[in-house]
């Protein structure tokens, strides 16, 4: 690029970015500050730092002794982890065959798996429960990682389809020449050639499982199977008065999910700039 | 190669998995609860009724009344992401694209950070700032001097959805942020060294140069936050319960939905209705897609580099 950054644009556009940084860091700054405080503090003065005079962690002791947030926790990640690693491999896997090989209704497959991509599962969820409730998986976390995986699927698909386009077809014939299989071609070629779009597709599939509330809702309320999300939600309404024990949990709430962004947002850029969303 | 093979087995595995749990879970279940909401119930046995639940939904005072008020704050609910959230998410794509600018990467994540939070903390956290009573936002309006424009914003009728939409707004600037940000990338920089040498600089470069060539990302963004909106329940739900108060005056669709499936604490849970009300929202959605992929996408002109 040529254009130099003149000095007065450099500090116009760090104010403006900085500003909305500020905006949008504000409300997680607040939870986490007054989570680190005692309840007098919280509440004489909500936008105090956390210091020795104030300081107080009787919000995570609660937490650790009263939720079954460890459960909780644990759930949240078996359902998202699962439901990933099912979206990833049967996606990447119906991408491949979209995108490599032609056959007689390839591109009618290819709208059929497209629709979901704007049709919400939602709108599904009463036969959704009926099919739940009739098959006995009502409440057990295997409900909801089905759900997540048909509902991530379309987009994968779609997403993994336009990179695979890009993968070279000397590479893959050259595979065949020296006696691979589709499935080597496919495992060992292909896929290590998309992990950046492997990774947005990751980034975008993740965060609406970690974040439901509709299906952990309906399909999975009980105890034992409750996702973080759903936990924290009730969480609040038991310990409405209790706002240590609230801030805290939500603090905790807050950590895996930007762990797994921060692990997969190095790639997210490049995954988009290369990809079909552009 | 492949040809000669009779049967490519392989193209069956590859598909199979997928094709099956999504037609199984995404498609059937689609169509299960639209023919759902041609059923009632009379008696104890399930009976066809055709379109008269969609008559009473469309029709019926004691349902209507509801479902438009919910259609009608759905339609308020994405006009103020249409005009907030993607204006504002475009400025910062075009700031945040500024070549040679430091810490891109640093206000990118930051910004987008908002938008991994779940509902439950978003809601309750601007509950939070916006109280009357532990409030952190009269506190601050105070120290500018405006104390007097504080109102308990999720408690008054007129301003509760706009401030629950300006909510989501805050959580989800990061999606166009992102995608707008990708697209300016992609721009080749010969395109904006030819616009250089014509004297186009700044933002006269950015109205005439790059927002033609971002236009089909700005349509996708469109096209995602009418479905995401239309869609919306988790938010309402966190900030004001299922009864979308004060009086039904947040009440969106997928509330309604909600509500009328489950029901609560007024009101028995009736599956037909809540097919219908989904039935409804499939509609509403398709026609917006539609009008959307040949009324607009059709016209939007690509440029290939």
């Amino acid at each position: 690029m040529s254009a130099r950054l003149s000095p007065g644009r450099a500090i116009a556009a760090h104010a403006a970015l900085l500003t909305y940084t500020a905006i949008a860091l504000f409300p997680v700054f607040v939870i986490v500050i007054n989570s680190f405080k005692s309840r007098r503090a919280i509440f004489a003065d909500p936008l105090a730092l956390p210091l020795p005079g104030n300081f107080d962690l009787v919000g995570y002791q609660t937490v650790m002794t009263r939720g079954d947030f460890f459960l909780y926790f644990q759930n949240s990640m078996i359902v998202t982890v699962a439901s990933l690693f099912c979206v990833l491999l049967f996606g990447a896997m119906a991408a491949f065959a979209l995108s490599e090989y032609r056959f007689r209704g390839n591109m009618l497959l290819g709208l059929y798996l497209a629709l979901g991509i704007m049709i919400p599962i939602r709108l599904g969820t009463v036969a959704i429960l009926e099919m739940m409730v009739a098959s006995g998986l009502v409440n057990t976390l295997t409900a909801l990682v089905l759900v997540y995986t048909a509902q991530g699927l379309p987009l994968a698909i779609f997403i993994l389809a336009e990179f695979m386009r890009s993968v070279s077809d000397d590479l893959k014939n050259a595979g065949r020449i020296d006696g691979l299989s589709e499935y080597a071609i496919f495992f060992t070629l292909v896929l290590p050639l998309v992990r950046p779009a492997m990774a947005t597709v990751a980034v975008f599939t993740m965060i609406p499982i970690w974040n439901d509330l509709w299906f952990p809702l309906i399909l999975a309320p009980a105890e034992e199977v409750k996702t973080i999300t759903l936990g924290s939600q009730v969480f609040i309404g038991q310990f409405v008065t209790d706002w240590n024990a609230v801030l805290a949990a939500l603090s905790l709430a807050i950590v895996p999910v930007l762990v797994m962004y921060l692990i997969f947002s190095r790639q997210l850029i490049r995954g988009i700039t290369a990809g079909a969303v552009k | 190669m492949a040809r000669a093979r009779p049967v490519r087995w392989h193209i069956g595995v590859f598909l199979a998995p997928a094709v099956l749990v999504y037609t199984a879970l995404m498609i059937v279940p689609l169509f299960g609860t639209l023919k759902l909401s041609m059923f009632n119930e009379e008696g104890a046995a399930r009976v066809f009724v055709g379109l008269r639940n969609f008559a009473r939904l469309f029709g019926d005072p004691l349902w209507s009344d509801a479902f438009w008020n919910a259609l009608g704050n759905n339609a308020w609910f994405f006009l103020i992401h249409m005009l907030v959230q993607n204006p504002i998410g475009i400025a910062l794509a075009a700031v945040l694209s500024t070549p040679k600018l430091r810490m891109a990467a640093f206000y990118r994540t930051a910004i987008f950070i908002p938008t991994i939070l779940s509902f439950v903390i978003v809601g309750f956290v601007w509950k939070l700032i916006l109280s009357p009573i532990w409030g952190i936002a009269p506190g601050m309006l105070d120290l500018i001097g405006l104390k007097g424009l504080f109102a308990p914003w999720l408690g008054k009728e007129d301003y509760a959805l706009t401030s629950l939409a300006l909510i989501s707004v805050w959580q989800f600037v990061g999606i166009p942020m992102m995608l707008i940000y990708a697209a300016l990338l992609s721009i080749p920089d010969e395109v904006l060294e030819a616009a250089e040498m014509d004297g186009i600089t700044g933002s006269a470069q950015f109205w005439k140069i790059k927002l033609p060539l971002i236009l089909p990302a700005i349509g996708i963004i469109s096209i995602l936050t009418f479905v995401g909106n239309f869609n919306a329940f988790d938010l309402i739900y966190v900030a004001q319960g299922a009864l979308a108060g004060p009086d039904y005056s947040t009440d969106i669709l997928g509330t309604f939905l909600y509500r009328t499936f489950f029901g609560f604490q007024l009101q028995l849970g009736d599956p037909y209705m809540g097919s219908a009300i989904a039935g409804a929202m499939f509609g509403i959605i398709l026609l917006g897609v539609c009008i959307y992929l040949f009324g607009i996408q059709t016209r939007l002109r690509r440029y290939q580099f």
